[in-house]
């Protein structure tokens, strides 16, 4: 039996993808020249369009300003919701005051949210990305928190013997553990993050690819709405494949 | 520097039907001198290593008082424990377990490097923990137990699951770097032959609830190199001692 190769396998693999992109957007295009209607552009016209933004357009500016607000929001919620999470998942009293606090933030629609934050602070930079970060703190909150009940005691009790004290305890036992759960929560941040900042910019910002999106529409123009959403669709899976992906192998290097 | 003791009126574990609490250990008292080797030898389950987590400050929840040896310049006494497991940072490497044990790790440079010499790991310093064998990992343990230079040194079934070369390498091992600088040691234990082997004294403790059912000195010159001294000695021990070493050795 001849022995698997991994080259081959991994080839096989790519040409599984390229196929598969290729099938839909043919599939687009034949739906596209079915219908041949401008509300249903061709992909050939979208990238089109996508170029000729990116060379003369406003279209860099306004996934920089996106980018940015996704990029505040998410550190904010990382870092909120990952001090709270490991309190709660350490602290039986906190948790349990607490848990009731989750529930509900849990299930307010981010909808809910981005309007109250906007009707009680106005229309500001800062009310705008709070919302956003609020609609992700609680998230993180629950898999952190699970994480931190999961310490493992041996580790906690070596360091007590070996007097670790708070900050070495923190940087070399505790968030080493938390590793996997934060990149959990940090990808699956990142995705519901960054549409949750178009709603933000679609109903209070004028600026952002959610304000643009809402300008498109009442254009009916889908040609550009298209293009946007491709741009950013590429953006993000850049990110997921040149940061997240790489922060994931560092991390995780000492695994045998 | 002043001797160990330990007086433990009263161990419990409250069990999680939430009725009778376990006891665990009874009237458990015992001291060594500064300096000395005692082991701890007794049946499995027995609160063994109960009694290293009391002395540890691992748990405090027990009734009793226990005095630990601290040398002159320091205000609380430095403990080296070595674990049942060896209990290495997975995610850090051999140097940086040991390092991480150091307050002022820079100023230990030169004690980390000897130590890491002395004890044959040279060249798994940059390794992870994950990558070495149960007996290179349990000689890093050693090797982070000595580096903090401890006043006490508590050890539970350091050797155990190894085969029985390698266990016999790093009881040598073991003396030989505890020579370098006597500290008192209390060590669990239960394999009669290792406690001869090691120990200055052997107090034998019986099934929970945990006492101390006899205490025995071991004159027998180190190294100690001849299993036939450490079975004479055995053999003596089972003779004077039958009824509460069978109670051990067989439960």
């Amino acid at each position: 039996m001849p022995v698997p190769d991994r080259a081959l396998e991994d080839r096989h693999r790519t040409l599984f993808t390229l196929a598969s992109i290729t099938a839909l957007f043919a599939l687009w295009y034949l739906a596209a020249m079915l219908a041949g209607s401008r509300l249903l552009p061709t992909p050939m016209a979208v990238i089109e369009v996508l170029v000729e933004e990116i060379e003369h357009g406003e279209m860099l500016f306004h996934l920089g300003v996106t980018l940015a607000r996704v990029a505040a929001a998410f550190l904010i919620a990382m870092v909120i919701g990952t001090v709270i999470g490991i309190l709660m998942g350490r602290l039986t009293r906190f948790n349990l005051f607490f848990d009731s606090w989750l529930i509900l933030l849990l299930n307010i629609p981010a909808l809910v949210t981005i309007i109250l934050a906007y009707v009680w602070f106005g229309l500001i930079e800062a009310a705008a990305i709070g919302a956003v970060a609020i609609n992700k703190i609680p998230t993180v909150v629950v898999v952190v928190r699970e994480g931190a009940r999961a310490l493992e005691p041996g580790y906690l009790e070596m360091a007590t013997i070996y007097r670790f004290g708070r900050t070495r305890t923190l940087r070399h036992v505790v968030l080493p553990q938390l590793y996997p759960f934060l990149v959990a929560a940090a990808r699956s941040g990142l995705a519901l993050i960054w549409k949750i900042v178009l709603v933000v910019e679609l109903l209070g910002r004028s600026s952002g690819v959610g304000f643009q999106l809402q300008v498109y529409f009442q254009l009916f123009d889908v040609t550009r709405i298209l293009a946007y959403t491709l741009a950013f669709v590429a953006i993000m899976q850049i990110i997921e494949f040149g940061m997240m992906q790489p922060l994931e192998r560092r991390v995780s290097r000492w695994r045998p | 520097m002043n001797q160990i003791a330990i007086d433990v009126r009263r161990k419990c574990f409250r069990t999680a039907g939430g009725d009778q609490p376990r006891v665990a250990l009874q009237d458990l008292r015992l001291s060594g001198r500064a300096g000395e080797f005692v082991c701890l030898f007794g049946p499995s389950g027995c609160g063994k290593t109960t009694v290293l987590n009391i002395v540890a400050g691992l748990d405090a929840d027990f009734d009793g008082k226990v005095d630990l040896p601290t040398a002159e310049g320091r205000t609380t006494p430095v403990i080296g424990y070595v674990f049942q497991d060896p209990r290495l940072l997975p995610w850090r490497t051999v140097e940086e377990n040991i390092r991480l044990a150091i307050d002022d790790a820079a100023a230990a440079n030169g004690r980390i490097g000897s130590l890491l010499s002395a004890m044959g790991l040279d060249s798994h310093r940059h390794a992870f923990p994950g990558q070495l064998s149960l007996g290179l990992a349990r000689r890093v343990a050693l090797a982070r137990a000595f580096v903090v230079e401890p006043d006490l040194l508590l050890m539970d079934e350091p050797f155990a699951s190894l085969d029985a070369p390698t266990a016999e390498r790093l009881r040598r091992l073991l003396i030989e770097i505890w020579s370098l600088r006597p500290t008192t040691v209390l060590f669990v234990t239960h394999d009669l032959r290792e406690a001869i082997h090691l120990a200055d004294r052997i107090v034998f403790l019986s099934a929970g609830p945990a006492h101390v059912i006899a205490d025995i000195p071991i004159d027998l010159p180190r190294p100690r190199r001849g299993d036939a001294e450490v079975d004479a000695i055995r053999a003596q021990l089972l003779t004077d001692h039958g009824p509460e070493l069978t109670q051990i050795l067989t439960s």
